[in-house]
């Protein structure tokens, strides 16, 4: 992979960092009158999602990481790994659970999704911001209790459970977004 | 103002109209508190044969015609006082490749002036009231405190005495990584910039006697502690540095060491190095007036004026 110097990072850019993949956050130029300027850089491990401020001297250089961003259509589960295909090409993937981590709360098969590599092999995987997922267990609905507040857990088909509105049924379909987890509203089937 | 050309193309400047006036009017006031001094304005080449050797600054190279874009008219200008010129100032354009940033444009206005016969006190004296009579108003005096007092009341650490492993200690707590290998004069840098800048006082502040690792161009001297320092000053407003000031070097040879020591750096860097500017070496020879000198960003104090946080909010068209 290329070098980038201090005056090339820009957030987004995907560097190594302690061996790690990294994702720039931020880069802010900072320089004294006279004498050595700097570049305070905040990054993102990608491997981990914690968040590093690292300050560099103006020139200094990282290498980049093979970080690349697909989106890709995920198959199955077979107990272990999560299958994923690139829907042009058919190349297959398989991602491990540090991977795909929670979101596999929220992936349903023959859903797209996208999927970070690094060096080719998965790294992450993140689910759309809004899913269609139907309700496998919940208890029976309020009937005429639409407008109501109020709320009762609910198992999706992928295992999650959230909360919806009390006059949904077992077997309906709900969109939730992923990013909270968050009951959004009664989709169509 | 005419509706959008509709071609999606961002060709408006980045500063509105009213801050362009107030650039026009500082410019002016500038222009009018030196004439009133009797310190001559000079107009300068931006293009030079040489530039600065100094390992932090990058010139522009112009292809075409071989020339640096100057990264200050300080060369020329010591050249005018070996001459002879008197007191001068320069308004103009400098060029800094690769200094980009919230306070920082590659291309920017420098205000430079010199005063004969002058040391840096009386410099920051006559710095302070340029900066009161261009409108920074400020409750208090300007304040005038040592690099050493600031050191020693923000990180307790004397910046002239202390080991450098352990000033490469508090830069790396600093950097959140490994500073051992680093220069002196990087780590006080880096512990400046990060730790001590955002805890000077308000207002407008002079710090000066600067650790002799950052000499610069200046005269070397000795504090009243018997400590060599440097003769150079910063001014910072709310804690932004705005200029530069030396009691300026005048000794030819000691010039070209620290040109070729700048160039050693320069290598060490794998940056290419910069053969000396000889004219600028042949006027120090013939003798350069006794003088104090400043550079101070324009850009950055019109920023103040008109409580810009970015500095495109204050140039017409940054890069």
């Amino acid at each position: 992979m290329a070098n980038y110097s201090t005056n090339e990072f820009r957030s987004g850019l995907k560097v190594m960092l302690d061996g790690d993949p990294c994702s720039i956050v931020e880069n802010e130029f900072v320089k004294p009158g006279k004498g050595q300027a700097f570049s305070r850089v905040r990054l993102k491990n990608l491997k981990t999602g914690r968040v590093w401020d690292r300050t560099f001297k103006s020139g200094e250089s990282l290498e980049g990481a093979d970080v690349s961003e697909q989106n890709m259509q995920y198959l199955y589960n077979d107990g272990e790994y999560w299958h994923f295909m690139e829907p042009e090409t058919f190349e297959q993937h398989q991602a491990d659970k540090t991977s795909v981590g929670d979101t596999a709360l929220w992936l349903r098969e023959q859903d797209s999704c996208i999927v970070t590599l690094y060096n080719g092999s998965p790294l992450a995987v993140a689910a759309a911001n809004h899913v269609d997922l139907e309700i496998t267990q919940t208890d029976p609905g309020l009937k005429g209790d639409t407008a109501q507040g109020g709320t009762k857990p609910a198992t999706l088909s992928t295992g999650a459970v959230i909360k919806v509105p009390l006059f949904l049924n077992e077997g309906e379909l709900v969109s939730v977004d992923t990013r909270t987890g968050e009951y959004l509203n009664r989709a169509k089937k | 103002m005419s509706d959008d050309s509709g071609t999606g193309i961002e060709w408006r400047p980045t500063a509105s109209n009213d801050v362009l006036i107030k650039r026009a009017r500082l410019l002016a006031q500038v222009r009018e508190f030196f004439a009133l001094r009797c310190v001559l304005e000079v107009d300068l080449p931006v293009l030079g044969e040489r530039t600065v050797s100094d390992p932090h600054l990058d010139s522009l190279y112009t292809e075409g015609s071989r020339h640096y874009l100057q990264t200050s008219p300080e060369y020329f200008m010591k050249r005018l006082l070996a001459s002879g010129s008197g007191p001068i100032y320069a308004l103009a354009k400098a060029f800094r490749a690769g200094d980009r940033g919230h306070q920082h444009n590659p291309e920017f206005t420098l205000l430079e002036w010199y005063r004969p016969g002058w040391d840096e006190s009386q410099l920051m004296e006559e710095l302070a009231d340029l900066l009161v009579s261009v409108g920074c108003t400020s409750n208090a005096a300007a304040q005038r405190v040592t690099y050493r007092d600031m050191f020693l009341a923000t990180v307790n650490l004397d910046p002239h005495q202390v080991s450098l492993a352990k000033l490469a200690q508090l830069a790396s707590d600093i950097a959140q990584r490994d500073m051992s290998v680093e220069s002196r004069a990087t780590c006080l840098d880096l512990i400046f910039s990060f730790e001590i800048e955002a805890r000077l006082p308000p207002g407008i502040v002079f710090v000066y006697d600067y650790p002799e690792c950052l000499c610069a161009l200046a005269q070397l001297g000795v504090d009243e502690q018997g400590v060599t320092v440097a003769r150079r000053f910063e001014v910072f407003l709310e804690r932004t540095e705005l200029a530069n000031g030396y009691f300026e070097l005048l000794d030819a040879d000691e010039q070209r060491r620290r040109f070729s020591e700048d160039n050693r750096q320069r290598k060490a860097m794998g940056k290419a190095e910069m053969p000396a500017d000889e004219k600028l070496l042949a006027a120090l020879e013939a003798g350069l007036p006794s003088c104090a000198g400043v550079a101070l960003g324009i850009d950055r104090l019109l920023m103040h004026l008109v409580g810009a946080q970015h500095i495109d909010e204050v140039i017409a068209f940054p890069h």
